[in-house]
């Protein structure tokens, strides 16, 4: 069929009635807001701030507290299972797969990530083609994952030998006279390739907050350091390392936070067959495909678990900065 | 904000206010108006008597299902004089995640009027969370009427009809080019042996004879599942594979290990699988919709494919009894042996009793739609009063010809008719193990322990 701009003329007209009632609203608050009143300042905190908790408790607390709920029940949400799902998930040779593949992301990718990203940034320090060479890492950082994996399927694309290869992996393998391999079947080889795939996405970011932190140390010290005769290594480890330990602590926990969710990469490349399959994935499939509620509510809470320590550091951490400043 | 000047933000803000509800008032206007594009075909050159029993109901239908872009607009086109002679809008919306969205719409409170369920295994899912309402008389009346006794089963829950049955596919169908058959001399094999003594001469001619390939997405393992269905029917028959499907034998049990090794024979062969994709283990990163297209050029000699397969192929391959493909049907274990016959196909189910849903439904479920689709192309019903005449590719022709054959046997999709935690998953994943080197014992116990 023709695309034709009339026939989503309707599209277009709700997506209007959409602005216009957001104008509407924000244009009330500023009205209600703008009448004096005594004790102003309460209604304006009040108005203010509603909005954000109605999204709150409606979008986040709600589901956490309905999820809890139902990962006590059996299938279907109507009969009270206690920790059945809990123990199914750890009895179940391929739930247990499932959770040493988060194991290993989690172990693996922000770590990686965060390597690459500081390694790149130290090399590429005032070099010429600093910008040039930052854009090419940060690029990956815009495709979306689902994007991403697209491209390394690709990459990782297998025919046989006596055929043309058309995956990069592969033909790099022949070209050096080796067996063209079926990458994404072998386990747990598979796991880490697809680890590949978050830390090209992700040592971007790494790499442009790490190269902040670097830049932000004052020259002073380096100078100093340099008279005193420290070598390149010494000059990392006791000088630029310290520096940006604070900054580093931020990006790893903010990438593993990133990989305990990460769903789409597995999802892409190869559905979480072949062994691959990670807790974000498989509480979809359980919870969604399957029609198991109970046990992928389970899942999704033991996943939220993991995360909530994560972020209370974070939180932390950013607290104790803010009272520093 | 400073207070310095204080009317100005009043102002602005009563003007974004008001001209935001303007905006508002004259959009709903435009759209309560004459702004929807659907329905609305001309009546003129349409003859409207057919659909005389539903004049001038109105409404609007929508209707949720898996089909998508050329398969649905075909679709559309099969129902429009319908919808131009009753009035009523038939607004349809396929997706790609399908039966996981749809539970999560019913749950939702946001149900379809009618969806096109493609699982016996699903439809009872959606009925036991009290989703589903019972189909209306007029719609019992016709499947009674139009489809056997087989089909008229997977579409009911406990004795009660819940849906009608809609398409139909028939998978116990083996892709072949007749024209390397004819090249080569070789002969459509009628009996399992034979078919395993062709594959044998291929092979010593250098040829890989079969393709195989179960990639599929979040669905891969589905062709293995149809590869041990088709063979647990010849080896053991009908009664046997209900009963496995029902879980009244164990997955476990020597009849369903017989037919793992009998799939093994041909699928776990190296010197078998898979034509031009590499050794066994290619299988399971192999898309279904890539591995057949080898058949072409002689990369490999048959492959084991429900009968949409044809849909694969460019439109300058002729897909004919002497063309470039053709099909098949699997063929027993014994001469002249029944030819259990194993396919799939999707139920209509009405989740609103609305008169303009029972009319469209209704609808759906005459000879009289079937063969308006059918005439659309690259689809097939198992109506028994479907006008062969209307149906365009010979492939298509041939598995009307053995679907509405009242001496088929129509056995569903057994992996689509099990629980879907299990047919939809455990089984799936089991049959990549299979492929990827588990034993077939390995496999068949953990299947069982997960039921």
């Amino acid at each position: 069929m023709e695309y034709s701009f009339l026939n989503d003329l309707p599209k277009v007209v709700w997506m209007l009635i959409g602005i216009a009632g957001f104008l509407a609203v924000i244009g009330l608050m500023l009205v209600v807001i703008d009448i004096p009143r005594t004790r102003r300042d309460r209604w304006q905190a009040a108005l203010f701030l509603a909005p954000a908790l109605i999204l709150l408790v409606g979008g986040v607390v709600y589901p956490v507290l309905r999820t809890t709920m139902l990962s006590f029940f059996d299938r279907s949400g109507t009969e009270f299972v206690g920790l059945t799902n809990y123990l199914w998930m750890f009895q179940r040779p391929e739930i247990l797969l499932v959770l040493r593949n988060t194991l290993l992301w989690v172990v693996f990718a922000p770590a990686l990530a965060t390597a690459v990203g500081l390694l790149y940034a130290i090399l590429i320090d005032r070099s010429r083609f600093e910008s040039i060479a930052k854009s090419l890492v940060f690029m990956p950082m815009a495709i979306s994952l689902v994007g991403a994996s697209i491209i390394w399927r690709f990459v990782f694309a297998y025919r046989p030998a006596d055929q043309e290869q058309y995956g990069l992996f592969n033909q790099i393998v022949v070209w050096l006279g080796g067996e063209p391999q079926l990458w994404l079947l072998n386990q747990p080889l598979n796991t880490f390739l697809l680890i590949l795939v978050l830390i090209w996405v992700q040592a971007g970011f790494a790499m442009v907050v790490m190269s902040a932190a670097i830049k932000a140390i004052p020259s002073e010290i380096i100078e100093a350091a340099r008279i005193d005769g420290a070598g390149a290594w010494q000059l990392f480890a006791r000088i630029t390392l310290p520096s940006v330990w604070p900054t580093l602590l931020v990006v790893l926990i903010t990438i593993t936070v990133q990989t305990l969710k990460v769903f789409d990469i597995v999802r892409t490349m190869t559905g979480g067959n072949y062994g691959t399959s990670v807790i974000a994935n498989e509480m979809y499939s359980q919870a969604f495909q399957q029609g198991q509620v109970g046990q992928g509510s389970a899942l999704a809470v033991f996943l939220f678990v993991l995360v909530i320590p994560l972020v209370i550091v974070q939180i932390r951490r950013t607290r104790k900065a803010r009272e520093l400043a | 904000m400073g207070r310095t000047n204080d009317r100005t933000p009043t102002r602005h803000a009563m003007v974004a206010a008001a001209s935001g509800l303007a905006l508002l008032a004259s959009g709903c206007g435009y759209l309560s108006g004459e702004g929807g594009s659907s329905g609305g075909t001309d009546t003129a050159d349409v003859d409207c008597s057919p659909y005389a029993e539903w004049e001038d109901i109105g409404g609007t239908v929508d209707i949720y299902s898996s089909i998508r872009d050329e398969e649905a607009e075909r679709m559309d086109r099969s129902w429009a004089d319908f919808a131009a002679c009753t009035g009523i809008t038939i607004e349809h919306e396929g997706s790609g995640e399908f039966e996981a969205q749809l539970p999560i719409r019913l749950d939702g409170g946001n149900a379809p009027d009618l969806a096109l369920i493609p699982q016996p295994g699903l439809l009872q899912r959606v009925v036991e969370d009290g989703h589903a309402l019972p189909v209306s008389d007029g719609v019992r009346e016709n499947v009674e009427a139009g489809w056997g006794e087989d089909w008229q089963g997977y579409a009911s829950v406990d004795g009660e009809m819940y849906g009608s049955p809609y398409g139909a596919n028939m998978k116990s169908m083996v892709w072949y080019s007749p024209t390397y058959f004819a090249d080569n001399g070789h002969e459509v094999p009628t009996t399992w042996d034979e078919m395993v003594e062709l594959s044998d001469t291929i092979a010593a001619d250098g040829t890989k004879p079969w393709c195989v390939g179960f990639e599929s997405g979040d669905a891969t393992g589905w062709p293995g599942t149809d590869w041990i269905e088709n063979a647990l029917l010849r080896t053991s028959g009908t009664d046997v594979y209900h009963d496995w499907i029902s879980h009244d034998i164990a997955f476990d049990s020597p009849e369903v290990e017989e037919a793992f090794d009998l799939t093994d024979g041909i699928i776990r062969n190296e010197d078998y699988v898979n034509g031009t994709f590499g050794g066994t283990d290619s299988i399971a990163v192999t898309s279904f919709q890539e591995a057949g297209l080898p058949l072409l050029d002689g990369g490999c000699a048959m492959y084991l494919m429900g009968s949409f397969y044809g849909a694969q192929f460019e439109e300058d391959v002729e897909i004919a009894e002497d063309g470039d493909v053709y099909g098949f049907v699997l063929p027993p274990l014994e001469e002249g042996g029944e030819v259990p016959v194993m396919g799939g196909g999707e139920f209509a189910v009405p989740f609103a009793d609305r008169p303009e849903v029972v009319a469209v439904h209704e609808y759906l479920s005459t000879a009289m739609y079937a063969d308006s689709r059918a005439s659309e192309g690259a689809w097939v019903s198992a109506h028994q009063e479907l006008d062969p005449a209307n149906l365009a590719d010979p492939t298509d022709q041939f598995a009307a010809e053995v679907l509405n054959n009242p001496d088929t046997v129509f056995h569903f999709d057994g992996s689509d008719a099990m629980p879907s935690s299990i047919g939809t998953n455990v089984f799936w994943g089991g049959m990549v193990d299979w492929v990827t080197g588990s034993s077939t014992d390995e496999v068949l116990e953990g299947i069982e322990s997960a039921w």
